[in-house]
């Protein structure tokens, strides 16, 4: 028995670990580890997902205070004098309320308060969670059923194809937003109920499964372009040939081939989830109150715009962050998977 | 010939399948009820079966859909749920204007930019001009038209309106054949707003072709012949690279015209046909959000089969697949 571990033991140092290849998943690990814009896209992203995380300890712990409640009566202390956080207008006829402004103190009304009184910094984080939980799970759920819907039109061919194709013919023949709009529109009054399974019309479901379904058609065609090749390649036809099943082609040679292109989608994907998300809610048919996202605050800052533009310039400039990063981390991707961009690179 | 007749045979289909697609997400959607919305919230069971047969929802649903085609399409006198006597079909007319002058004022803008931003960034690489203009083209990618439209406003109409911007006219729309300056005036923040998102995809989309092209063996070839690197971008390489742009032009500009530019309408006050859909979805208003759906489908599938059919006509290996 010692001989044979002493065997394994030298086996395993005769083999420098720099000798064997590298799989391509490492390379293209490496190649982005390697790309400061995608590092630091990275790092922001990590950075900003971290903060909106923490937005329950910031309201109990920091601020004290509770973003949901509204806030009408409440007061605060700035420079030693306690201030209401609504206060009575100056200007015109002196009836109405206007909100502080930002304080810039972290602990104190950060952003200033809304027009309900409710503190924006500690909002704008809360909004932040749910607008990434929002595009994230939405690019998942996008990606997933486009990759499903293009592999097995691009597969298996003939009718099923026809169908398939035609369904996203009418998803694509869509004006992206008027189908979110009517779905949204149809679905946040009543709800959904299909069978036994009942979606209320605040339930985050709603917007993340409309989201997901309009966008299918953009990973779907090219997904299906992808198999349609492959499927002329010699490997497959290497193991069409040697009896392999179906499902054993399509798991162990198409879904490996395309999956580095999906993986390209879901970062893209996500900051595009991510606008169209806060877009329908700025339309006040996304996200539903209680709940709050980056969109629902642009849209409570609208009528705040002239007095108060912190409200909606915030969440926007979050948003534009994000998505930026996004965008740039998926470019990275897209350039370490694709070996076409890869020859781009290089010529 | 055959080819042309079998792409709008299918343009129609889509068309059609929309339609029915559209219906059904408003009036068989489980757990919806149109006449419940109409009839506003808490109205008793007589009141509901009474607007139920106002409004014939109580007939079968293809019956309802035959005749709300017929008149749309036939009789051209659909009328609102909401503004009762409102005849849809002159609604979309007068909308209509509005938005073509918004969308065809932006796509020049961004024709520009977009063209100009790629072949800068293409002609300057390797320098920090390109990373430059590929960062803006990101970020203008990345930005929500209507929450950049609030900031113009903001800038425009409020904080320095009283000195840089005292000549930008309030929100709203002058028709061009009363008054031509005034008409660009009230639409030129909307178009900047419009075309700097579409002319950083342009931007992006020009600058990876162009990339790709001057790796291609014809631009070697162009290079051994001694031709300038001016004449090989301009004559041969943009060449190339300008057809899956003008393919993602028509597209853009299809569904633009249909009314994708809706945000940017509503942001902006312009009384287009993006907020003539918005408006009736607000009211579930079923005969002009089916009007608005459908005119926004015609645009979308004509510009899908004209880019087709041009690339027929450029491309004779398409006419035969």
């Amino acid at each position: 028995m010692a001989e044979v571990t002493v065997a394994i033991a030298t086996s395993e140092r005769g083999t420098p670990r720099s000798r064997r290849s590298a799989g391509p998943w490492r390379v293209a690990f490496t190649q982005i580890a390697h790309n400061p814009v995608a590092v630091g896209s990275a790092i922001a992203l990590v950075i900003i997902i971290a903060v909106c995380l923490a937005a329950p300890l910031y309201a109990q712990f920091i601020a004290h205070t509770d973003p949901f409640q509204s806030n009408i009566n409440g007061t605060t202390v700035i420079d030693g004098h306690s201030v209401a956080v609504l206060q009575q207008q100056t200007q015109g006829l002196g009836l109405g309320v206007e909100p502080i402004g930002p304080t810039w103190n972290i602990s104190n009304y950060f952003l200033g308060a809304d027009s309900q009184g409710r503190d924006v910094f500690a909002r704008l984080l809360y909004g932040g969670r749910t607008t990434l939980l929002i595009g994230f799970s939405s690019a998942l759920i996008c990606c997933a059923l486009g990759a499903l819907v293009g592999i097995i039109a691009g597969y298996f061919g003939g009718p099923v194809d026809w169908v398939l194709s035609r369904l996203m013919d009418i998803i694509w023949a869509f004006p992206v937003y008027l189908l979110a709009i009517s779905l949204s529109v149809v679905l946040l009054t009543g709800g959904l109920k299909i069978g036994p399974i009942v979606i209320g019309p605040s339930n985050l479901l709603l917007p993340i499964l409309i989201i997901a379904l309009i966008y299918v058609p953009y990973v779907a065609r090219p997904i299906r372009g992808q198999v349609l090749s492959l499927k002329n390649r010699e490997f497959v036809k290497a193991a069409i040939g040697l009896g392999a099943s179906d499902w054993r082609i399509l798991r162990r040679e198409i879904l490996r081939n395309v999956l580095p292109t999906v993986i390209v989608f879901i970062p893209l994907m996500m900051a595009l989830n991510m606008l169209t998300e806060s877009a329908l809610s700025f339309l006040s048919i996304g996200v539903q109150p209680p709940n709050a996202s980056w969109g629902t605050i642009i849209n409570d800052g609208l009528d705040l715009l002239y007095t108060r533009p912190a409200v909606a310039i915030a969440p926007g400039i979050m948003l534009v962050i994000t998505a930026v990063a996004l965008n740039l981390l998926g470019d990275a991707v897209r350039d370490a998977l694709d070996p076409k961009a890869k020859l781009r690179g290089a010529a | 010939m055959l080819f042309v007749a079998k792409r709008l045979g299918s343009a129609l289909l889509v068309m059609f399948a929309i339609s029915i697609v559209v219906f059904l997400i408003f009036f068989a959607t489980p757990g919806v009820d149109p006449a419940a919305r109409l009839a506003g919230r808490g109205a008793s069971p007589e009141v509901l079966s009474q607007v139920r047969h106002a409004f014939g929802f109580d007939q079968p649903l293809p019956v309802r859909y035959v005749l709300m085609m017929d008149h749309l399409f036939v009789t051209r006198d659909l009328t609102s749920y909401v503004n009762i006597g409102d005849k849809v079909v002159p609604q979309i007319m007068q909308a209509a204007p509005v938005t073509l002058s918004l969308v065809l004022g932006a796509a020049i803008i961004w024709i520009v930019l977009g063209l100009g931003g790629g072949i800068l960034a293409t002609r300057f690489r390797g320098s920090v001009v390109d990373p430059i203009i590929m960062v803006i083209g990101i970020a203008a990618v990345s930005l929500p038209a209507y929450w950049v439209g609030e900031v113009v406003n903001l800038i425009t109409q409020d904080r320095l309106h009283d000195t840089v911007f005292s000549w930008v006219p309030p929100l709203g729309y002058v028709p061009f054949a009363q008054n031509p300056g005034q008409w660009a005036l009230h639409l030129l923040f909307p178009w900047l707003t419009l075309a700097l998102l579409y002319g950083g995809i342009y931007a992006r989309v020009l600058r990876a072709e162009l990339v790709t092209a001057m790796g291609e063996d014809y631009v070697r070839t162009g290079r051994a012949k001694g031709l300038s690197e001016r004449r090989i971008l301009w004559r041969h390489a943009l060449r190339g690279s300008l057809s899956p742009v003008v393919s993602l032009f028509g597209l853009d500009l299809g569904s633009l015209i249909g009314g994708a530019a809706l945000l940017t309408e509503v942001v902006f006050g312009l009384p287009g046909i993006g907020k003539l859909t918005w408006d009736s979805l607000q009211n579930l208003d079923l005969p002009v959000i089916m009007a608005c759906v459908l005119y926004a489908a015609f645009f979308v599938v004509a510009a899908n089969a004209i880019v087709d059919l041009l690339y027929a006509v450029i491309d004779p290996r398409v006419r035969r697949a």
